[in-house]
């Protein structure tokens, strides 16, 4: 069974060669959106050292590290998922020996290891000579962050497939999927690292699961977060995964029940 | 063994009611109001292994749903069904390795890469041996003379095309009871042949067990021993189909050639000792219907004795009028009523 699951990352990452063309333009878009913001914080930080523990050469490289992941852990999961219930195709996936939300995730990861391959690296490559990128030089962080990566992938993927999954309880989710996105951007620390919002956002946010996907990992990327700590990271980011499952669940036992009356 | 087991099967369904206007749709954003449609109300039929079983009903009759718990796609309301020994929807990755579904309106082969792609992978999901599955595929391509199209991708195909690689695609993996839900919608007459031919074909040599919904009443004809028939959730008929051509016909047509004109009121004085009713088509041409209970030899013998006759046909109801007839009336009353003749 784990075979046919991994055959699914593989027909998903051939099926994104045949279309890696429209790739190349992300990376530039990628690359513009990193520049934007590295003159944006060069101007606020203007002559001050260090901004809530940042220096502006962590936080350049905090924004390249950030963007760059988003290219990795970023997928469409939750607009597959919902216009498969909208369409009713779902019910193809129903007489299939398999399970639906796993063969999706593997999906997302087929797609998320050609990002990986085919956008993460080069443009990384390509932010590091245009952009005062400091890398770590400590192979320890390098690995240890990769690792936490394929949990920001896990727990986005999460979120997307129970966005997806409101599709069987409301006619039509397209304004929660662009709140999801708007949300996952802003409070993952993409945009605004998390130690720059107010002490009383900053505390919300420790309790919600999106500082999970980009800025934890990217603070221990940076430096700022010692190396010591990671293990507390990934204690946060394995808790977010378990907790996460619940919902999911519930929902998708809920789902069977009410299923596919889109169609007849 | 029974193929298929279904006792008092219920599906009910909530649909969100849309308030009219403004303050209607304030009032939704705040409470919803749900209505409650049943879609499959208590059906209980029983299908042997080695059947193939027609489930025929007009648009919204409760077929597809049913089908849909049949697969263990849809959890049912309440009710009990076993199928191939399993409860669908409770043992779903299970069941479904034994049974095979073709959707008419709907592909379950992947869009973008080639037929025999899709072929390979299905047979990863449901793990067929390689050997197995090349013994299977070379057969069901040589039978459906799929040969060329193999390496096409799925979207070049035309729906003909298609549908018959859905059919091989939902065979690969042997499995012993095959839902077919509209397998025949939109084709030319030439595949709706080859693939009936098929189906028959595979039913005889494997035993295979078939459920098939349709519109089509030929694929009835052709295919089918027993038919179910659906009409608004319940089910108005089960059983053979020349019964229930035979229950449900409601007499013959006889068309006559007359070597001379025949006038209506000519024609009506000639049976009017028994209760039928003519149709006139033109100077020398005539229909008569004549219902059951009226003695066949009587009305041609009062025909044949009182007019100069150059042709005659019959005309036996055929399956069309007979299942438009029922769909009118929408009602099992008429089946209660009416004598069973056979």
């Amino acid at each position: 069974m784990t075979r046919v699951y991994i055959d699914f990352i593989r027909m998903r990452f051939l099926m994104m060669l045949a279309y890696r063309v429209n790739y190349y333009s992300g990376i530039v878009i990628y690359a513009i959106n990193i520049g934007a913001y590295y003159f944006l914080w060069k101007a606020i930080y203007g002559s001050q050292e260090t901004l809530a523990g940042f220096s502006l050469e962590q936080m350049t490289t905090y924004l390249a590290i950030s963007w760059m992941a988003r290219a990795f852990y970023f997928n469409n999961l939750d607009r597959d998922i919902a216009n498969e219930i909208r369409d009713g195709s779902v019910a193809i996936q129903m007489i299939r020996p398999y399970n639906y939300l796993i063969v999706k995730l593997m999906q997302g990861f087929g797609e998320g290891l050609f990002r990986f391959m085919l956008f993460m690296i080069p443009g990384l490559v390509i932010v590091c000579l245009i952009f005062p990128v400091k890398l770590p030089t400590d192979l320890t962080v390098w690995a240890t962050y990769l690792g936490m990566l394929v949990f920001s992938f896990l727990i986005n993927s999460q979120l997307n497939i129970m966005t997806g999954l409101f599709a069987f309880f409301v006619e039509n989710n397209e304004g929660l999927m662009r709140m999801k996105r708007v949300m996952v951007d802003l409070f993952s620390g993409v945009i605004i690292p998390i130690a720059f919002f107010p002490g009383w956002l900053g505390s919300i946010m420790t309790w919600l699961p999106f500082q999970a996907i980009t800025y934890l990992p990217s603070a221990i990327f940076t430096g700022r977060t010692p190396l010591s700590e990671a293990g507390h990271v990934f204690l946060i980011q394995f808790a977010w995964l378990a907790v996460l499952m619940i919902p999911i669940v519930i929902m998708w036992r809920a789902a069977r029940q009410r299923l596919f009356v889109q169609g007849g | 063994m029974l193929a298929i087991d279904v006792k008092d099967l219920r599906k009910q369904f909530k649909v969100q009611k849309n308030r009219e206007g403004l303050s209607g749709a304030m009032k939704d954003l705040f409470k919803r109001q749900y209505q409650e449609v049943t879609a499959v109300k208590d059906i209980t039929f029983q299908i042997p292994q080695g059947e193939i079983c027609g489930y025929i009903g007009e648009n919204g009759a409760g077929k597809s749903t049913t089908i849909k718990m049949l697969t263990g796609i849809l959890v049912p309301t309440s009710g009990e069904l076993v199928v191939n020994g399993y409860v669908p929807h409770r043992e779903r990755e299970k069941f479904v390795n034994g049974i095979g579904v073709v959707f008419g309106q709907r592909s379950q082969l992947w869009w973008d890469i080639g037929v025999i792609e899709s072929f390979q992978l299905l047979r990863k999901v449901y793990g067929v041996p390689q050997a197995d599955f090349n013994k299977r595929l070379n057969n069901l391509v040589e039978r459906l003379q799929l040969g060329d199209l193999l390496n096409r991708p799925v979207r070049k195909l035309s729906l003909g095309q298609r549908m018959r690689c859905e059919i091989v695609a939902s065979l690969l993996h042997n499995p012993s009871i095959v839902f077919l839900d509209e397998p025949t919608i939109g084709l030319d007459i030439v595949v709706k042949t080859e693939i009936r031919d098929f189906l028959l074909e595979m039913n005889r040599e494997e035993g295979t067990t078939i459920l098939l919904t349709t519109h089509d009443l030929q694929d009835i004809e052709a295919l089918c021993s027993r038919v179910i028939m659906l009409d608004d959730g319940a089910i108005i008929y089960d059983g053979g189909l020349e019964q229930l051509k035979t229950t449900w016909s409601k007499g013959r047509e006889i068309q006559f050639q007359f070597a001379e004109v025949m006038s209506i009121s000519q024609l009506q004085a000639l049976t009017k000792s028994i209760a039928v009713s003519w149709n006139r088509e033109n100077e020398y041409s005539a229909k008569l219907f004549v219902p059951n209970e009226v003695s066949f030899s009587d009305a041609m013998g009062l025909v044949v004795g009182g007019a100069n006759i150059r042709d005659i046909k019959i005309f036996e109801t055929n399956t069309d009028d007979i299942v438009r007839g029922i769909y009118q009336t929408g009602s099992a009353e008429v089946l209660t009523k009416e004598p069973v003749l056979s």
